[in-house]
């Protein structure tokens, strides 16, 4: 791919996933605001391909456009007509107030860290050198590979044990 | 490597165009009156394998759904480990195969829990 192609890339997932993350606050149809945070999160997964993060776009697209999204989904559906219900307002001040606090705190975040380019190339693909880190003999992660298996275990497990009663 | 992905950008592309150019060319026709334009409530009903709709499309799920779903997310997490191993499989030889069985072994426990427990059974 070309420079403008990756130019005009970033700039269409970057229009997409603003805007879409915008309608999820101003859209009034809850399930709809759902759906336009899977569209975030796709275009955010876009973004991570531009950057040449080829696993961390796939994981983005497993996690949360496929599994945060299907949850957020579910738990709107097994509840009420939510139409119905009247808009409830009374958190608002309280949201904006923890909202600005974390816009603040993020932007003196971005503004007080150095930032410094990298000089070294990152690998390409970098799903294959991940792996290779990952499951080597000597200097990999084989233990907390197989704890993350225990850790998965135990989760649905208690999944299990919580939702059937018998 | 990352030119690959443009062909995921111009399949998007024709996947927006598709059913854009379809409603455009609709439009157009009815703009030189080729489609005549002739509304119907019944025509603009929400269209249900042809049985009158009943009721609002809202319908709120049984709950025994919630843990297919919880299920869904714990397979998919072990997924994004499968990913990378199955990619550099060849270069991680026996070793790294011994280590996704392990690691396959102790979530098949959590399986054998589930079908011993009657999880998975519709009743």
């Amino acid at each position: 791919m070309s420079g403008a192609g990756i130019v005009i890339a970033f700039w269409v997932l970057a229009i997409t996933s603003v805007g879409s993350a915008l309608a999820v606050v101003w859209v009034r149809d809850i399930f709809r605001a759902a759906l336009f945070l899977v569209l975030c999160f796709a275009s955010v997964a876009g973004l991570y391909i531009t950057l040449n993060a080829d696993f961390l776009a796939a994981v983005q697209i497993l996690i949360y456009a496929g599994a945060i999204s299907i949850l957020l989904i579910f738990a709107i559906m097994l509840t009420r007509d939510t139409r119905s219900a009247g808009r409830s307002t009374y958190l608002r001040n309280p949201a904006f107030l923890i909202a600005l606090l974390l816009f603040i705190t993020l932007l003196f975040a971005v503004l007080n860290t150095d930032w410094q380019a990298v000089a070294q190339v990152g690998t390409e693909p970098s799903t294959t050198a991940i792996a290779q880190l990952l499951f080597d003999k000597t200097k990999g992660f084989v233990l907390p590979f197989e704890i993350a298996s225990v850790l998965l275990l135990v989760a649905m497990i208690g999944a299990i044990a919580l939702v059937k009663e018998d | 490597m990352l030119a690959d992905y443009g062909y995921v950008g111009l399949l998007l592309i024709v996947a927006i165009l598709f059913p854009l150019s379809t409603i455009i060319i609709s439009f157009l026709f009815r703009y030189i009156r080729v489609r005549p334009e002739k509304p119907d409530p019944v025509k603009a009903s929400t269209y249900e394998c042809g049985v009158e709709p009943i009721g609002p499309a809202w319908v709120q799920f049984n709950f025994r759904y919630y843990l297919y779903a919880l299920l869904f997310v714990i397979f998919d997490v072990e997924t994004v480990f499968l990913y990378p191993w199955a990619v550099a499989l060849r270069q991680l030889k026996v070793f790294g195969f011994i280590e996704m069985v392990i690691f396959m072994l102790i979530l098949v426990l959590g399986y054998i829990y589930g079908w011993k427990k009657k999880a998975l059974e519709w009743k």
